[in-house]
């Protein structure tokens, strides 16, 4: 087998066959709690992905130094280093959205999608695919996050871009209703219960294991 | 004493830590199957839950906000919640292993449950006094035992139902979950801080 072939597949095994969000269901917090709108579930999904990278490459970069007794502390600190960081730099130049996230910035240090790549995968395997993996995933979960919050806007806004008035599109005409319960957390549920199924349809429909 | 009074129901009906704000949401989808389970899980949640916004906060007013060290927020409080997992750990293996086994490895992921990290930050955000504080740790554990209790109620019903096949696990388990959120939404406005 080539050395891309490799890389190839830890792409797609971490966008498609094992989405963290539609196949191995982790990290589900955020997915429910942020993605009333489009723009706050693609930044929350582009923070964790930062995240997740960054401690990806470092992880796997320190393997050997990290005694297995207390390897998943010293995770633990390596991804709350990241999150901080992360956290500071969306205060600074992206406080809206720091607004909206609100407290699920600093709880991206336990997204349990961030920690199980780390034990999982980083911690075992060499730096470059720890780094295809990160990005892999990151990009599965950011995948989701915006699928779902784009169903969930269109629904229960009737906008795209929202929540500021400047950027927001409408996308029906003054007659349209929008259904309010795909705002509030119940339809956050029923709206991912749903999607679920029809990733499931699909899956079966091209025979993706 | 009618401030805390009023912690204690909105966290635990109105804006339920599961139901609502959506903490601790794989814990409530991984341990609801069995009831047994669940129980437990409530019982460790309620347990660490409670000491970890205890002792987050008293860490935060008197050692990072006087040493100006408020960055070091999410460090100290993954830490303190990370050793205090490890204490239930070792108590539960010891007093009662079946349990231990039931929980599996949901117990050490307890460390990863949002709904914790999430008190620990909010009983700061919130700028609550420390009584305050850890009444609302208390409300807010028993807010998602409740959730996970009823809940794993539930799905053992389900589990004689016809479901549509491609609906099964946990698509049908989210929807369930967002009838039950759909019927803690008539508390709303029923109590405000």
């Amino acid at each position: 087998m080539k050395a891309g072939n490799v890389y190839l597949q830890d792409l797609s095994r971490g966008i498609i066959n094992e989405n963290p969000v539609f196949r191995l269901l982790l990290g589900m917090c955020p997915v429910l709690g942020v993605t009333a709108f489009f723009i706050n579930g693609l930044g929350m999904g582009i923070a964790a992905t930062a995240v997740l990278i960054a401690s990806n490459v470092v992880i796997s970069a320190l393997k050997n130094y990290i005694p297995s007794q207390v390897r998943i502390p010293c995770f633990i600190v390596v991804i709350a280093t990241f999150v901080t960081i992360i956290e500071m730099v969306l205060q600074a130049f992206q406080p809206d959205l720091y607004e909206a996230l609100g407290v699920f910035v600093p709880l991206i240090v336990v997204n349990c999608v961030i920690l199980g790549r780390a034990e999982a995968f980083a911690s075992k395997k060499p730096l470059l695919r720890s780094l295809v993996d990160g990005i892999a995933v990151g990009i599965g979960f950011t995948l989701a996050l915006g699928i779902l919050a784009l169903v969930r806007e269109v629904f229960g806004q009737g906008t795209i871009l929202g929540p500021d008035p400047d950027s927001a599109i409408q996308l029906f005409g003054a007659g349209f209703e929008p259904m309010g319960l795909f705002g509030q957390p119940a339809g956050a549920f029923i709206a991912l219960g749903l999607l679920l199924g029809v990733v499931n349809i699909i899956f079966k429909k091209f025979n993706i294991k | 004493m009618e401030r805390l009074l009023t912690i204690i129901f909105v966290y635990i009906l109105v804006e339920n830590f599961v139901l609502h704000r959506f903490f601790g949401i794989c814990p409530f989808l991984g341990v609801s199957r069995k009831m047994e389970t669940a129980i437990g899980m409530s019982m460790a949640v309620v347990f660490v839950m409670t000491m970890a916004t205890l002792v987050t906060w008293l860490l935060y007013s008197f050692v990072l906000v006087p040493y100006n060290l408020e960055y070091l927020q999410i460090v100290t409080f993954i830490l303190v919640i990370a050793s205090l997992v490890q204490l239930v750990e070792t108590t539960l293996r010891k007093i009662s292993p079946t349990l231990y086994q039931g929980l599996g490895i949901f117990l050490p992921l307890i460390t990863t449950n949002c709904a914790i990290m999430a008190v620990a930050l909010l009983a700061v955000r919130e700028e609550f006094t420390f009584v305050e504080a850890v009444v609302f740790g208390l409300a807010a554990s028993i807010g998602f035992s409740l959730a996970l209790v009823i809940m794993a109620g539930i799905r053992e019903r389900l589990e004689l139902a016809e479901i549509p096949d491609v609906l099964q696990g946990p698509a049908v388990t989210l929807i369930t979950a967002g009838i039950l959120s759909l019927a803690f939404l008539g508390f709303g406005g029923m109590f405000t801080l």
